[in-house]
Formats: C-alpha cells, structure tokens, sequence
C-alpha cells in the first residue's frame, strides 16, 4: 500500500450534535472518503458518514449455526457412531439429551464470532494509526469529536478541505502526517 | 446520575480512581488479608491433592458435600451481573450503566471460585480434564447423556462469554485510561489492551451491534447456566432432588444471591470511593426490589416443594420435607426460612430499602440463607434417602472450611484489584446518559 505524505484533514468539535451536523454536511458536499469520532457511541452518526452495511449480524449468524451443527454432530458422532454405550437402555442416538450441549455450543460459537468478528471487521487489534499522531486527538477518547477527510478522498484538496471545514465552525482543524 | 456532571468531569472522576488517586493503607490491608485467605484455600487444595478427599467431609451417604453447596452457590452469584449486563441492557433499563462494569466482575470472579470446586472434587484434580471431549489414547468420550457434561458445556461456555462480554465492554474505556495514563508504563499496558481503540463511527456501530448480540445471547445463556446446575439435582431421583420445579427456583435463587452480592460490594465502593453520584441511591432501592421479587420467586419454589411432597402421596416426598422440618438438620432449614423469606420481608418498607447500612445486613444475611438453601438440598436430602441402612450423617472438616473461606478471600481479592487496575463503572456508558449525548437529526 502506497503512504500518503498527509493521511487527511481533521477538524475537533464541541458538541456530538456539532460533529452530526457537520458530518451530514461534509457528506452531502460529496467527499467519500470521511471518518467521524466520539468518545461514545452516537445513533444514526456512522449512517451520516455512508456507512450502511454491519456485517456483525450476518458473521454471528454463521458462528452460530456452525457452533450449533458442531454440538449436535459432535455428540451424535462421539456418542453412537464411534463409542456407543448403553445407558438404562438409552438409544445411541437419543436426541433430548444432547439438546443442551447443541445450545450451549451455539451460544459459545456465536459469541465467539461476535467478539472476534467484531475485532477482525474493525481492523483491530491495530497498535499504531495516524490519527494518533494529532496531539489533540488524545481528547477523543474524553469529550472532543473529530471529523477527517482522508486524503485518499477523490475530491481531497488540502486547501478546498480547510476552507470547507472553516464553513463548519470547529474548535481546531489539523492537518494528520500519514 | 446525579446532575452536574459533563463528559470531562465523569471520564476523570472514573479513571481517577484508577490512574491519580494514591494507594491507601486500606487497599494493602484489604489485598494483603485477602490474599492470606487465597493461601490458605490453596494450602487446603495442595492438602487434598496429597491426600485425596477424604479430608473432607463428604463420605457415603452424602457424596456431595461442601464442594457442590459452594458451587452452586458461587454460581449463582455470578448470574446478577450477567442479568444486570445483558438483560437490563436489552430491556433498556439505563441506570444498570453505573453498576454493570463490576457487577460483570462480580461474575468472572465467582465462576472463577465456582470453577475451584467440581474441578478439585472429582478426587483426581490432575485429571480433570477428562471431563472434555478429546481425542485420546484410551479411545473412549465423555458420556453425554449425563448432566455432569451438560454442567461441563454450560459453565465453561459462561465463564468464556463472562469474560468476553466483559473484555468487549472495556476496551473503549481501556483507550480512555491509555490517553489520560500520564506514566509510560500504564499507558503501554492499557493501550496494548485497548488494542487500538480510536473510536471511529464505524467501529462503534459494529461495537453497539455486537454488544447487542452479545446480550442478546448472554440472557438465554445466564438462564440456561443455574437451569443446567439444577439439572445435575432433577434428574437424579433421590427425594428432594427430583422436581420439575428445580430450573426456575435455581434462577430465581442464583438472581437473589447475585443482588444481595452486588448490594454488599456496591455500598462499601461507592462510600470509600465516593461514588454516590453515580451509583445512587435509586441503584440501591432497584437492587433491593430485584432482590424482594426474586425472594418471592423462591419463596413460591418452596412452597411448591413442600405441597407436592404432599399432593405426589409418595412417602419418600413427604418424608423429605417432615425430615427437613423435624430431622438433625432442622435448626439449618428454619434458619433458612428465616433468612431467605423472612427477614427479607422488611425491604417492602422504603425507608429501610434506601438506608445503605441496612440494606448491607440484609443482604448479607440472603446470602447466609442462599449458601443453607444448597446446603439444605445438597446434604439434607442426600442424608435420609430410601433405605434406612443407608442413612448417615455430613460433618464438615476444617479442609471443608477452609476451602470455603479462601474462596471468598481469593474473590475479595480479585474484586480488591480490579478496583484499583480498571475503571469499575463504565466511562463510555455515563457518557451516553448525560443530557448533551442526545443528538437531533
């Protein structure tokens, strides 16, 4: 991947409402490429940014219905097939009593994906990025909200994004070193 | 919340506890005793590795002795922060904010104490692990038709989903404490931990989705767990043990204990460390209707037990609860009656329901209770069972307390620690209370 000299342009909000308001309008003035932070989460903030489709859901799905098929093949497999015992003349394959561990591994599977697929889809763990390297940025994770448009941007121009973010009224606007 | 509060002035007042505030005397006193206590639970362990369990009290009839009263027990505890992290948050019940973080806690360490137990009394702790499913030379599996495996799947799948629910819910706060540590150490350790965490709107959406999911799976879960240990109880038939009434008593019960546990750490941590504005006095008076109602719950369980001992006609049920009202172990079944539907009876009065000092008591003495409730099941219905040839009597030795006792020292322990090293309430959920995170389209 080719390094930006600039990773983009980042302006500091006051208020989550300032960083909605200007995250809509950065959006509707056609820059793609933006990214918006809060020290918490905000409703309806990521779709303003064009962010439409989590695939949390879908990840956790498949993680379950994995764990559950696992659960219930792995005793069926363990329990009448390779080692089958009689139990008070129990059926090898007697289904009720395997309900419980068929649950408890869905439950397990899907967590998992949940936690993991949520990690992963994220990029994290990422020790180093370069919105760090804004100083001011340490506020992000107290009561500041920030807004970038990375330079990657198809409509990035440095001056164009500082004029544009001076039309928003942020607290500070820098510039991020890639 | 109490009002007044802004995002700085809640994000340094958490993470101050953490990062700024010094070390008392107390804190060393506290860890240092405590951590005597885990000694001796682990000189009691490395006793009974030497010498195998019959140090204990449990001997035929009763098999099960303190090791499963206190494994339920302690299981149960943990079931109140899962019931406060996942289905307060599906039920939208905000104030839960202030109180989930170390009610999670809470969880991780009594599964943790719960975990010593089945693991040191199956009589060959270094085989254990046996107890999983996995390939081996001896060419045989575990035996799923027996709820002892069920009881394996469910914990070990609640304690993993404890602490990832718990790890999830900190990492945000993690780069909180990353960006206000001053010293270079912390701020490497809670930035690893926090594994990057900056916040971006797409990272929170997904967060916010898979937290969710995470609850959403955590309910069913934390009800299946006690439902499970009940099992272990129901299927068998000895009398007392075989009721179809087992799964909710257990859950209404493990909640009950889970409360009075969380309402004994809540009030002392939000006194030493000045807490009250967040953990406030309406978290109390909930906590303590939590507790009434699940008291009810269990009260209910008991009353069934002893009309279908009656209604059933079968002799072996009626006996058990004659034997429980006029056996050897009488004095603990109406001490038990006294401390779990008794005296609770006064949390319908709400002065007493908002007085700290009495809400501590109460809840200590639920506890006293929920510990002689297993007791009572576990020994008392093991002692008398259907042949009088093979009646007998359970008396704890001094390996059977001290055991007990370090568990609870190792758990005060963990709880001690983690209050100094991670913030205990949830900075990033205050933040979403406060009246500027509301956002207009």
């Amino acid at each position: 991947m080719k390094r930006e000299p600039i990773y983009g342009i980042m302006a500091e909000f006051d208020s989550a409402q300032a960083l909605v308001d200007a995250a809509r309008h950065t959006h509707q003035a056609g820059y793609q490429k933006i990214d918006a932070y809060s020290p918490f989460p905000i409703e309806g903030l990521a779709e303003e940014i064009g962010f439409h489709h989590d695939e949390v859901p879908l990840v956790v799905l498949i993680g379950g219905i994995i764990g559950g098929c696992t659960g219930y093949f792995m005793q069926y497999w363990m329990a009448a097939v390779d080692y089958p015992l009689n139990i008070g003349g129990k059926p090898p394959h007697s289904w009720p009593a395997f309900i419980v561990i068929t649950f408890e591994m869905t439950i397990l599977f899907a967590a998992i994906s949940a936690v993991f697929g949520m990690l992963a889809l994220n990029g994290l763990p990422m020790p180093y990025h370069p919105v760090f390297n804004v100083p001011r940025f340490a506020m992000a994770s107290k009561d500041r909200f920030f807004l970038i448009v990375f330079s990657s941007d198809p409509k990035y121009d440095p001056i164009q994004v500082r004029d544009f973010f001076q039309g928003l009224a942020p607290r500070s606007i820098s510039e991020v070193p890639g | 919340m109490e009002p007044g509060h802004s995002f700085g002035t809640v994000t340094e007042k958490i993470s101050a506890i953490v990062l700024t505030r010094p070390v008392s005397n107390g804190w060393f006193a506290g860890v240092g005793f405590f951590f005597m206590l885990t000694m001796m639970m682990l000189y009691a362990i490395g006793y009974l590795v030497l010498k195998g369990i019959g140090i204990w009290g449990s001997t035929i009839p009763i098999g099960w002795g303190f090791a499963i009263v206190n494994f339920v027990w302690w299981i149960g505890i943990g079931h109140a922060g899962t019931l406060i992290s996942a289905i307060l948050l599906l039920l939208r019940q905000s104030w839960r904010n202030s109180i989930n973080r170390f009610a999670e806690a809470m969880t991780l360490f009594a599964v943790a104490c719960a975990g010593v137990f089945p693991a040191i009394h199956v009589g060959r702790p270094w085989l254990a692990y046996w107890l999983f499913p996995y390939p081996n030379t001896m060419k045989v599996w575990p035996q799923f038709r027996s709820p002892l495996m069920w009881d394996v799947f469910a914990v070990s799948t609640y304690a993993t989903v404890s602490a990832m629910f718990w790890f999830i819910g900190l990492i945000p706060d993690l780069g909180t404490l990353r960006d206000r540590a001053t010293h270079p150490i912390p701020r490497l350790i809670y930035g690893a931990l926090s594994m990057g965490w900056r916040g971006s709107a797409r990272h929170w959406h997904r967060y916010e989705t898979a937290y969710l999911l995470l609850a959403g799976l955590a309910t069913p879960l934390v009800l299946s767990v006690h439902t499970v240990v009940s099992f272990d109880f129901a299927i068998g038939i000895v009398p007392g043990w075989h009721t179809t009434i087992f799964p909710p008593y257990f859950v209404a019960g493990a909640i009950y204990s889970g409360f009075a546990m969380v309402l004994m750490l809540a009030i002392p941590i939000r006194k030493i460390y000045h807490l009250e504005d967040f953990i406030t006095d309406r978290h109390l008076q909930n906590s303590a209707k939590v507790m009434l109602a699940t008291g009810l719950i269990v009260a209910y369980g008991y009353g069934i037990e002893a009309f279908m001992s009656w209604y059933s006609g079968d002799r072996y049920d009626s006996f058990t609860i004659w034997n429980r009202l006029h056996g050897p172990y009488a004095f603990e079944y109406y001490l038990l009656l006294a401390c779990n539907i008794g005296i609770p009876q006064v949390l319908w009065i709400r002065k007493l329901r908002t007085n700290p000092v009495a809400l501590f008591l109460i809840s200590g003495v639920v506890l006293v209770g929920m510990w002689l409730e297993r007791f009572i099941i576990v020994v008392v219905s093991l002692h008398r069972d259907f042949l009088t040839s093979s009646w007998g009597m359970y008396y704890p030795t001094r390996w059977d307390w001290m055991t007990y006792i370090g568990t609870i020292g190792m758990f005060l322990m963990l709880m001690f620690l983690f209050l100094r090293l991670l913030p205990m309430i949830s900075i990033f959920e205050m933040r979403t209370l406060l009246p500027e995170a509301e956002v207009k389209e």
